[in-house]
């Protein structure tokens, strides 16, 4: 399996995906070996076995860490692979390790990168580099399927797959339409379609995802399967103490600040509401490039007093978010699937979420709108924070539903796709 | 000679317009004109004109022997008056053959029967006396909305001067009974009571056109030949259904309205059977025992209860919300402000706002003009806080008895 983010060093949904996926494969019995680009030793040590492809050489040293299950074992590869970052903050970003600045330094959670506009190559020349490791794992290793989790690790997946002519699984958790919009980065598009041409079988996170991949990919429909994400089991949050310490109402918005993610449908929605109810407070949690542009939007409406930054949120902080929060709103232009509304209504919070989310396809306790339409999203968390019946529904039935969206579905749908492959 | 009653139940309800919250207070505009004239429209010619064609057609050609029953909600008549008068003349048409009976209900199709009895008894008047009006005949069998029954239903609508009321043939209710009898209520035996044969009823409503159903496709003759297997002594099968179910449920190209016409003319040429009315089978019949029926049945799902329209949380808020207000409008006397308030106790509201079909009810869904219960409610909550805003304010307004009669003593 090639990935390149996994817990606890993870910026997106991505590698919490792969882990839920990895886990739920093992408890089908399916080893598996994975390989990430770059490991930072704290990935539960007692379950992997950690396999370090240094740098370009082909050079496979074996085993840091031994799984007492001995079913997922570890590949890193040095590199600055950075999933969710685009190539100009890439560019940046290498620029910054050049100068001497370790990747641990730059704290890339808060992704506080300035954008030049400039076109950087080396996150091409990196993921071509990630391609050659990969064609000599492949010939060093013994597997039955290759399975790829996007584009950065597509053209690995059709190199492994040359060298071993086993078959390809690519995975699509997000295609490059929901990173940019209709201004995608053709390069990266090329890969993605490369990647979905040479694969025996493409994985789409949602329904949504499946139809852009066969409409603005031009896959073939029967070699294209969705496998819904599932959710893993809650954190233990009893020791986070959640203190609310304003009588308003909370909405919230958490994730990244970025043109994906809808943010802007946030704040005019946020003001339709605060025209008829002041007394609701707005919080916008997560960074992102489009964060600047938000705080002026939010002062340009005057609505300062009532609406709040707070930056890049993690582990304990996000639970204490979700604690103080009535609302959670998701109103992502295009979120292939969408896991932060699942966690949300986990801690008992209603959600709004836009249709244009796989998440809206297994989800019926919520509410959902076009990202567009802040009317009806307004609406929405006014309905929810008025009508006292909505609270009692969500919370009873939410909580249960989300306890239902299981990985191991996931797991045992992959894990027949493999042997389909396999037998084929 | 066994019989075969038809009851068609019409009903449109109006819908609501797209109503934010940012709209109370601002305007008045509830309903969806567009959408009710628009969808009146569709049925009226998918629908209710094709099959109004097809029964007067019948009746035209057998004459007494074959006969139906109407029940028409007002929101519905209101509405053919509004947006499409040919219906109601063929209605008209079909009520000057004689072999058309018109049953009673609410007004507004409303679930009120269950909240308040003033409410329910004054909506039956109104819709008893239109009944009358446009189509010469004073009702005397009732149907409730959603065929919805108890004994203390029972009980008001004996009170009301109704002998005959039409409710569901509930398994739970009946245990080994047969529908196909006629009963009387437990509460108050003058009151006699018909019941739904679903299963036979459904499959004409709902599987009709259905190519996964082992019987698909359905014809007259084996449709009859269904109808010969029942016991030698039953003496009625009630046949009760959605008018919509010809040309608009089912639509024409599954051959419903050739169902409609073959049945009857088959029935009749084998002259087996006889079609009757409820209240002609009420006269005819003798009630063979009580029926015990302590909680409200309907003929809904297989539960045959109240959870398609109350019983979560949102359903009975709104519910609850809306009979709330009930004594200050009738205080208010404003007519508009009334007749809003009565639009908004029609049963489709709440049914929209149920949860229990997010598993399963394809049929649900094709009512539904919301993509979800929680969309349905919020509108629905946006309006009634608008009305119950204006509620307020116009009760505010009222001069206060108490300060009258003050003011008289000072005088």
């Amino acid at each position: 399996m090639f990935g390149w983010e996994f817990p606890p060093h993870i910026s997106g949904g991505l590698g919490t995906a792969c882990y839920g996926l990895t886990k739920a494969l093992m408890k089908a019995d399916v080893d598996i070996l994975f390989v990430v680009p770059k490991m930072y030793g704290d990935e539960e040590p007692e379950r992997i076995r950690l396999i370090n492809a240094s740098d370009v050489s082909v050079d496979v040293r074996d085993e840091v860490y031994k799984s007492h299950e001995n079913k997922i074992s570890f590949m890193e590869i040095d590199s600055t692979l950075l999933p969710y970052a685009s190539e100009e903050e890439y560019y940046h970003l290498v620029e910054q390790l050049e100068s001497g600045i370790s990747l641990e330094q730059l704290n890339l959670h808060t992704q506080k990168f300035k954008f030049a506009g400039g076109y950087g190559k080396n996150l091409m020349e990196e993921v071509r580099r990630y391609a050659i490791v990969a064609s000599a794992i492949a010939r060093d290793n013994e597997f039955d399927v290759i399975h790829a989790h996007d584009w950065l690790t597509y053209l690995a997946g059709i190199e492994a797959r040359k060298v071993s002519g086993k078959p390809l699984v690519v995975h699509m958790h997000a295609t490059e339409f929901d990173r940019s919009g209709e201004n995608i980065n053709q390069s990266v598009y090329s890969i993605e379609r490369t990647g979905m041409d040479a694969a025996d079988m493409v994985v789409a996170v949602s329904h949504l995802t499946r139809n852009v991949v066969i409409n603005r990919y031009g896959i073939p429909a029967h070699k294209v399967i969705t496998v819904h994400n599932g959710v893993e089991p809650p954190r233990d949050t009893s020791s986070v103490s959640i203190k609310k310490h304003v009588d308003e109402k909370i909405v919230t918005f958490l994730g990244r600040i970025t043109y994906q993610k809808g943010p802007e449908y946030f704040i005019e929605a946020a003001h339709k509401v605060l025209q008829r109810d002041p007394n609701v407070r707005f919080v916008m949690a997560g960074s992102g490039d489009m964060l600047p542009g938000m705080i002026r939007r939010v002062a340009k409406l005057g609505m300062g007093t009532r609406f709040h930054f707070t930056g890049f949120l993690k582990g304990d902080d996000v639970d204490r978010m979700f604690g103080l929060s009535d609302v959670y709103v998701m109103p992502s232009v295009s979120e292939p699937f969408g896991i932060s509304p699942l966690e949300a209504m986990r801690s008992n919070v209603p959600v709004i979420i836009s249709k244009q989310s796989g998440v809206a396809e297994v989800l019926n306790h919520a509410l959902k709108v076009d990202y567009w339409d802040v009317d009806a999203m307004a609406d929405a968390i006014y309905g929810v924070l008025h009508y006292s019946s909505m609270h009692k529904m969500f919370s009873k039935h939410g909580k249960a539903e989300v306890e239902n969206i299981k990985w191991d579905q996931a797991g045992i749908k992959v894990k027949e796709i493999y042997k389909q492959l396999i037998h084929a | 000679m066994k019989s075969i009653c038809f009851y068609f139940q019409v009903h449109q309800p109006y819908r609501l317009s797209s109503y934010r919250f940012f709209d109370i207070g601002a305007h008045d505009q509830y309903f969806d004109d567009y959408a009710n004239r628009y969808i009146m429209q569709q049925v009226a010619e998918k629908c209710y004109l094709p099959a109004n064609e097809v029964l007067l057609g019948l009746i035209k050609k057998h004459g007494k022997k074959f006969k139906v029953a109407f029940s028409i909600s007002g929101t519905a008549l209101e509405q053919f008056e509004k947006y499409a008068p040919k219906v109601l003349k063929s209605f008209q048409k079909l009520a000057q053959t004689g072999s058309v009976e018109f049953l009673a209900e609410t007004w507004a199709h409303s679930l009120s029967a269950l909240k308040s009895k003033k409410e329910f008894e004054e909506q039956v008047k109104m819709h008893t006396r239109k009944i009358h009006e446009l189509f010469g005949q004073k009702p005397v069998t009732f149907r409730n909305t959603e065929l919805v029954y108890s004994n203390e239903i029972g009980e008001m609508v004996y009170n009301m001067g109704f002998d005959t009321m039409i409710t569901e043939g509930a398994k739970h209710i009946l245990g080994w009974k047969s529908p196909n009898l006629l009963y009387c209520s437990a509460s108050n035996p003058k009151l006699k009571l018909l019941l739904k044969n679903f299963r036979l009823s459904d499959d004409i409503a709902f599987r009709f056109s259905d190519r996964r159903w082992s019987e698909w496709p359905l014809t007259a003759e084996k449709f009859l030949s269904w109808i010969d297997k029942i016991d030698g002594k039953d003496e009625v099968i009630n046949l009760f259904m959605d008018y919509e179910t010809f040309g608009e449920h089912q639509w024409a190209e599954t051959g419903i309205f050739d169902f409609l016409q073959a049945f009857p003319n088959l029935v009749i040429e084998k002259g087996e059977y006889s079609f009757k009315t409820p209240s002609e089978l009420s006269k005819e019949l003798q009630p063979v025992s009580q029926l015990n029926v302590p909680y409200p049945i309907s003929w809904a799902d297989e539960e045959r209860d109240l959870t398609a329209w109350l019983g979560n949380e949102l359903q009975d808020e709104a519910f609850n919300t809306l009979y709330s207000i009930e004594s200050k409008v009738r205080k208010i006397k404003d007519e508009k402000l009334t007749t809003q308030w009565r639009y908004l106790q029609t049963s489709d509201h709440f049914y929209y706002m149920c949860t229990k079909w997010f598993s399963d009810g394809d049929v649900h869904k094709y009512f539904n003009p919301y993509s979800s219960p929680y969309d349905a409610f919020i509108n629905y909550m946006n309006v009634l806080s608008d009305l119950v805003s204006r509620v307020e304010k116009m009760s505010a307004a009222q001069p206060k008895r108490t300060t009258v009669k003050k003011k008289k003593q000072e005088a």
